[in-house]
């Protein structure tokens, strides 16, 4: 018997219209969990290198967490793996909602689409049912609309629907795909859904789901519960109140937006606007927000009420949560009002709330420059809020510069050529990124920037404070109940860890103490991947429910699986490997690993090499950030190190290849 | 008339507040496990004795609680708008009954009914309620008053009911009826 996971993957062959039920290894699961870590020994064994994001033998893979669909609260997170069209990697990008459960319950623990559909299609999935059904009749729909459509031509209500809009039919570098309140949209995965023609998936379930030890399970839940209750109660002092507590950043419930306004960058992530956040400000835009808001809503079995129902007059209602609230306002120098409304518009479409932004004002930048001139915009409207909507237009139906920017700020500045990189200025591994600009260089986060596959500062920071607290008082405050610490070490980082002096950054924490703290940031990421729980339970926040001493537990009591802390650290380790020798194998190496150039004012060339030298060893990967043969082996991955040795990654004695790599 | 006689009862109910409801489903997880046998070892929301209507675009959400097994549907079936948002009947219908799939057992179609989760030892309150962070679900017991006579059967009832069989099928066969079932004793 399979306990938390069902133990059959749906593998659909979307070209010939094959569709099989496939049992799972049990023991890839206890070496890869599940979710992301069993979707890498799926791309690895399955995807090699020369296989193009766009090509029949890309594969989709949308994966329930090990744990999703019991009732451990939060875990409910849907892990959709591919190779993106935008970085060539492999995309990590996942979404909350009801779909994960659903699937569970319908008796799948992942949905393996592989070729290409030759016309629009959706697939409707309830329990030992799955057929490939026309969606002709959905072409161009909204993701929402489509979601809607759905639920009432198969009259199901209580189905849920992942579905892609109208990005994600034209291949957009950066299309999510979208799910009510939730989005999978970092890396371009919708395009890879587009490209393979599959509108939507529906999901509807009705079996159990079953946990090894019953009562013990339901008393793990309990005290996540109480702990809940807990830190609702007692909200971390000397923080920001967007960290203070649980959950995704409370964008939808809290209205003092100053820290964003004020610290995060405008338009093409070139302007910051100290003293923008005035009482006039914040009295319009609350008022534009709670005129907006419905209701402020969850994800499957969470209390947190991340999201909220957006209805502004005239448009459609729909749903968001989360740093989408600005991204548009600040791209486009505008209000509130604007953000919200372009948004909707941007939702049905079905673009990644970060990317899509950014390249707008990039292509405004751009033509503010005389690098886009009237010939390559004909029509362009004068009105800079009217532009933003122009352009999300054509973007999103690959029109005329549409079509260029459809790609990317990277790859579509190489295409305009003329100097135009100089203003893709905010991508690592050629994607978007937060619109920061900061002064002084932070070590612990140089090399989550550097070193994360995410490609996502959010999908690897978390846990440690992004920043000392001023005095020694409040820094001993808060280490008393931070038992989430794999160990007493880190307090001691903490707290002698100080604003200025020499215990500041950049040389404090030390290169070693970063790794250390960075490793452990990471891993919780990488944990609640496999296991489907959303990282505003566990790794995102500060003093989370969700820890590396309650986890073990959770995967023993749940799955049936012997775990400790070692032995969960090992497994998160051996697909953290993995996944990073995917990207090696499509030819990420050390001269990738590196954030925008203009992120911090003050650099330190030398410090930033002994950090990423550290790391590297740290992580047991060679100098050009490549695990060594004796990390592989470590790990159980000598299937790996064989294939590096094979194709000239690794030599026989560990050093890596010199030179010129694969993929540029 | 003599005043009558009142004793007091405790009533377990659960108050919906609809408002508060974030439509997260928990209770559905946890109604379903706890219900399984052995406790806890599975959950299925489509076992659950509690559903959470949503709608989330036209911001309907609302907890409904798995009552009386009822074999006929229906007749006629109504709509109601409250607060601009209109509600098919069925929404606030605590009936497993044909037209639904609501209720029942997946695989053997059996009526579900919420028992607020009577058990050795009892609970403090039943689990939808607990796991209920949002306070949407909230659980009383409140002492009601009631006559304390009102579990006898009143002369009057009988008399009414009776009459009514006289006046469709006649006297005659109500008293043959009557004769027959006693012969039966």
């Amino acid at each position: 018997m399979r306990y938390a996971e069902t133990g059959i993957n749906l593998e659909i062959d979307l070209s010939t219209g094959n569709i099989e039920r496939v049992v799972s290894d049990p023991k890839d699961t206890e070496l890869y969990l599940g979710g992301l870590g069993t979707n890498a020994k799926i791309l690895w064994d399955r995807v090699p290198p020369e296989v193009e994001p766009f090509s029949e033998d890309n594969l989709l893979i949308f994966s329930a967490g090990l744990l999703c669909g019991t009732p451990a609260t939060g875990c409910n997170r849907t892990i959709v793996s591919t190779i993106s069209p935008q970085t060539q990697l492999m995309a990590f990008s996942m979404m909350g909602g009801f779909w994960a459960p659903e699937l569970k319950y319908a008796g799948y623990d992942k949905v393996v689409l592989r070729g290409k559909s030759p016309d629009l299609v959706y697939l409707w999935i309830k329990d030992d049912k799955v057929e490939i059904r026309d969606a002709s009749h959905l072409a161009g729909k909204g993701a929402t609309e489509t979601a809607e459509l759905l639920r009432q031509e198969l009259g199901e209500p209580r189905a849920q629907v992942a579905a892609i809009g109208l990005a994600g039919e034209s291949r957009v570098f950066f299309a999510s795909i979208e799910q009510g309140r939730s989005s999978a949209s970092r890396g371009g995965i919708g395009a890879v859904m587009g490209d393979k023609r599959v509108k939507a998936i529906v999901v509807r379930g009705t079996k159990d789901i079953n946990v090894a030890r019953p009562d013990e399970f339901l008393g793990l839940c309990d005290e996540v519960l109480e702990y809940i209750k807990w830190r609702a109660a007692n909200p971390i002092k000397g923080v920001m109140p967007i960290l203070a507590g649980l959950g995704s950043p409370q964008e939808m419930a809290i209205h003092d937006e100053k820290w964003h306004t004020e610290n995060f960058m405008w338009g093409n992530s070139r302007v910051r606007r100290k003293g923008f956040w005035t009482e006039e400000i914040e009295k319009q835009w609350t008022e534009t927000m709670e005129g907006a808001r419905t209701r402020l809503i969850s994800c499957y079995n969470c209390p947190m009420k991340c999201g909220a129902t957006i209805s502004m007059s005239g448009l459609p209602t729909y749903m968001m949560k989360c740093f989408s609230k600005l991204t548009y306002t600040m791209a486009a120098m505008s209000d509130l009002d604007f953000g919200l409304r372009i948004a909707q518009r941007a939702t049905e479409y079905g673009v990644d709330g970060f990317s899509a932004p950014q390249v707008m004002a990039f292509a405004l930048e751009l033509y503010d420059n005389g690098i886009l001139t009237d010939e390559d915009m004909p029509g362009l409207p004068e009105g800079n809020e009217e532009r933003f909507y122009w352009l999300l237009d054509r973007i999103v139906r690959r029109e005329g510069i549409g079509d260029v920017l459809a790609d990317g700020t990277y790859w579509a500045a190489k295409k305009i050529g003329n100097g135009a990189d100089a203003y893709a200025h905010n991508n690592i591994k050629k994607h978007e990124q937060l619109p920061l600009k900061l002064s002084m260089l932070n070590p612990i986060y140089f090399l989550m920037y550097s070193t994360g596959e995410k490609i996502n500062i959010t999908q690897i920071e978390g846990q440690f404070p992004q920043a000392p607290f001023p005095t020694r008082e409040e820094r001993e405050e808060f280490v008393k109940d931070w038992f989430q610490v794999p160990d007493d070490r880190f307090k001691q980082y903490f707290l002698d860890w100080e604003l200025r002096g020499e215990n500041s950054i950049p040389y404090y924490p030390t290169p070693q103490m970063c790794c250390d703290i960075v490793d452990w940031q990471e891993r919780m990421h990488y944990i609640d991947d496999a296991l489907g729980m959303c990282a505003g339970l566990s790794s995102f926040p500060l003093k989370p429910p969700y820890h590396i001493h309650n986890y073990p537990k959770f995967i023993t009591a749940g799955a049936g699986i012997e775990m400790d802390e070692e032995a969960l650290t090992q497994a998160a380790r051996r697909y953290r490997t993995l996944v990073r020798a995917i990207n090696i194998r499509r030819g990420m190496r050390r001269k990738d690993e590196k954030p925008p150039e203009n992120h911090w004012k003050k650099r330190f060339p030398e410090l930033e090499k002994e950090l990423l030298d550290t790391y590297y060893k740290f992580k047991g990967w060679n100098e050009d950030g490549i695990p060594t043969k004796e990390t592989l082996d470590e790990l159980g991955l000598d299937y790996v190190a064989e294939e590096f040795v094979e194709r000239g990654i690794l030599k026989e004695d560990e050093g890596a290849e010199s030179g010129e790599t694969a993929a540029e | 008339m003599a005043e009558k006689k009142k004793k007091t009862k405790i009533v377990k109910r659960i108050h919906v507040d609809a408002d508060k409801c974030n439509g997260c489903r928990a209770c559905e997880v946890v109604c379903s496990a706890f219900h399984a046998a052995p406790k806890y070892s599975s959950n299925n929301p489509a076992r659950s004795r509690i559903r959470v209507i949503t709608h989330p675009l036209k911001d309907i959400y609302l907890p409904v609680y798995a009552g009386e097994y009822t074999p006929a549907e229906c007749l006629g079936r109504n709509t109601y708008t409250l607060d601009g948002k209109e509600y098919d009947e069925c929404a606030f219908c605590r009936a497993s009954c044909p037209s639904r799939d609501d209720f029942k057992e997946p695989d053997s179609g059996l009526p579900l009914k919420c028992d607020m989760c009577e058990s050795e030892p009892d609970l403090d309150e039943p689990m939808c309620v607990k796991w209920c962070l949002v306070d949407a679900l909230t659980y009383e017991e409140v002492e009601v008053e009631v006559d304390e006579d009102e579990d006898e059967v009143r002369i009057e009832d009988v008399e009414l009911g009776l009459e009514s069989l006289v006046d469709k099928y006649g006297l005659d066969k109500v008293l043959d009826t009557i004769a027959r079932l006693s012969k039966k004793d």
